[in-house]
């Protein structure tokens, strides 16, 4: 089978398609997967310090209800599968963006699928952060929003820092599902070229690019999470 | 002058609740260093945390400089807690801030600006010593020198109190010597109250005036540290004073027991019970003893086993309390 895939006229036709299809495709998917994720982190990171701040024993109570209901809607904006979510988000879509096709009107689905996720990713960052640290800076006269911004937040850079290379390459899966429902990128070369068009050497390509931004993405999100943790210092 | 009035704390859990303070009544004097002691689950630590309102009391007051804490609304207590510093057993730095920034904290929380701030914090680090420090992080310091950067910390407000919360239990005795003699230090140039929450003795008799000490959520004794360690009244204040002296040998001697206090008797280098034998013939068994040696003075405790004889036990009541210092008792339960 594998000389069918590699035979040469094949090899010739997607080096050709590679050449015109590939930069833009890079392109779009790494904006996409940028974009969606700052959007996603400017929503989803006050929800979740709210998260932690609001709860019974956080430095900012809120009522029970309220956090409840906080609760219930990103669990289930988060158990709803991304291509569901991506329809269901149509009308949103549309009126925001003014359409529901290419690589611009997936980040409307995208920072939704998103947003609930990096709460909770935040969340589990902020809980990392030593009690005893907050009692300290309560002792000395700290206010909620002193203690979140200059305590809970600053004490827990390189966590979140960890876990926003999580959310950045989860959304960069994402964009790349996208591809099957007018989504631009490297997901949609994979699928046009690769699934429709049988020409599996493009969609194994595409496939290896992806790869290739979720190393990138990584290893520089690891390297900036350990520079940045000066518990680390020596 | 620290008023604590009544103060009652309990707490709710899953299990029932629990009593942590029961009816505790203190008043620490100004400029004086305080010290609370407990064993483990005495309630030391919610003491000292309703003391700044960290943890409200259930019952009772907290009265500073004649303003009921309780009283106060949210912003005006957070206000008042820069008037009380505290430092902690683990440190509590900000692992992400350097030396400099982590004193800096409390002056920003005040809206102090940043060069000022600097300037100041630059200051304190020099007061404990650690100038050189200012751009080493938490993690790069010894333990000793974390408190040390943590009481600069607490510092920088120039507080009225100092609440130090077993602040030199994960010490090693040469460090925490040295961060007491810095506190001790603090205390006599600036004139701060110092509370001193501890489980260790050694600190209490190194550095305290007054003491109280704390068990099962009351206050079985307090006073001044030389009449309670001499004296142990309570049953607590003994099991603290005297930890080995529930030994079998005690309980089971048959005879009588002669308590000996030394209270800076000038005994430290007389041999005088082995004198005793030799003058009075009188043979006694040394059952317990702690004592020690400041100087050419004696302080501590010796419980003497004689023979169950009036005479015997008399002449050697006389015999010892010949010596300035001495006090001999006759006990019947150990010390």
């Amino acid at each position: 089978m594998f000389e069918d895939v590699f035979a040469p006229e094949k090899v010739e036709e997607a080096w050709l398609i590679i050449q015109t299809q590939f930069p833009t495709a890079i392109w779009e998917t790494v904006y996409v997967t940028i974009l969606s994720t700052l959007f996603a982190v400017v929503i989803g990171l006050p929800l979740g310090v709210l998260l932690v701040t609001g709860d019974k024993n956080g430095v900012l109570p809120l009522p029970s209800w309220l956090m409840q209901t906080l609760n219930v809607i990103i669990n289930l904006l988060r158990s709803v599968p991304f291509l569901i979510l991506m329809i269901m988000v149509f009308p949103l879509t549309r009126a925001i963006v003014g359409t529901v096709v290419g690589t611009t009107a997936t980040i409307v689905p995208l920072v939704i699928a998103a947003f609930p996720f990096v709460a909770r990713l935040t969340e589990s960052s902020l809980r990392e952060v030593n009690p005893n640290i907050i009692e300290m800076a309560q002792s000395m006269g700290a206010s909620p929003l002193q203690i979140i911004a200059k305590v809970m937040i600053p004490e827990s850079v390189p966590s979140l820092l960890s876990n926003a290379t999580i959310a950045i390459t989860t959304v960069l899966g994402y964009s790349a599902m996208s591809g099957i429902l007018g989504g631009g990128g490297l997901g949609k070369i994979a699928i046009n070229y690769g699934y429709y068009r049988y020409k599996d050497l493009i969609m194994i390509a595409a496939v290896i690019l992806l790869i290739v931004l979720v190393q990138l993405f990584q290893t520089v999100g690891t390297k900036l999470a350990v520079s940045s943790d000066k518990r680390l210092k020596r | 002058m620290i008023e604590i009035q009544k103060l009652s704390k309990t707490f709710t859990t899953a299990d029932g609740s629990v009593e942590a303070l029961k009816n505790v009544s203190l008043s620490i004097p100004d400029g004086d260093i305080f010290g609370i002691i407990g064993m483990s689950g005495a309630g030391k630590s919610t003491l000292v945390r309703c003391i700044n309102l960290l943890e409200r009391p259930s019952e009772g007051s907290v009265v500073i400089d004649g303003v009921d804490l309780g009283g106060l609304t949210e912003k005006q207590l957070r206000e008042r807690r820069r008037e009380i510093a505290m430092i902690f057993q683990g440190f509590n730095l900000l692992m992400q801030r350097n030396c400099l920034r982590n004193v800096c904290f409390p002056l920003e929380l005040a809206g102090m600006n940043r060069g000022e701030a600097r300037k100041k914090a630059l200051e304190l680090l020099e007061t404990v010593g650690l100038k050189d420090k200012a751009k080493a992080y938490p993690a790069q310091l010894s333990g000793g020198q974390q408190q040390r950067v943590a009481i600069a910390r607490a510092l920088a407000t120039h507080p009225k109190v100092l609440l130090c919360d077993e602040a030199t239990s994960a010490l090693d005795p040469n460090t925490t010597n040295s961060i007491l003699e810095l506190i001790q230090h603090i205390n006599e140039t600036t004139g701060i109250t110092v509370i001193v929450i501890t489980h260790q003795m050694s600190v209490v008799e190194k550095i305290c005036r007054h003491v109280a000490i704390l068990d099962g959520g009351e206050v079985a004794e307090q006073g001044e540290v030389s009449e309670v360690f001499s004296r142990p009244q309570s049953a607590a204040a003994k099991r603290l004073v005297y930890p080995e002296s529930d030994l079998p040998a005690v309980q089971t001697f048959e005879g009588r027991l002669l308590r000996v206090l030394f209270n800076g008797a000038q005994a430290a280098h007389t041999p005088l019970i082995t004198r005793m034998a030799a003058q009075k013939g009188i043979e006694a068994s040394i059952l317990y003893a702690s004592t020690k040696s400041i100087g050419d003075k004696a302080y501590g405790l010796m419980l003497l086993g004689l023979p169950d004889d009036d005479d015997t036990v008399n002449t050697a009541k006389e015999y010892l309390t010949q010596t300035q210092g001495i006090i001999a008792e006759e006990v019947t339960d150990g010390v």
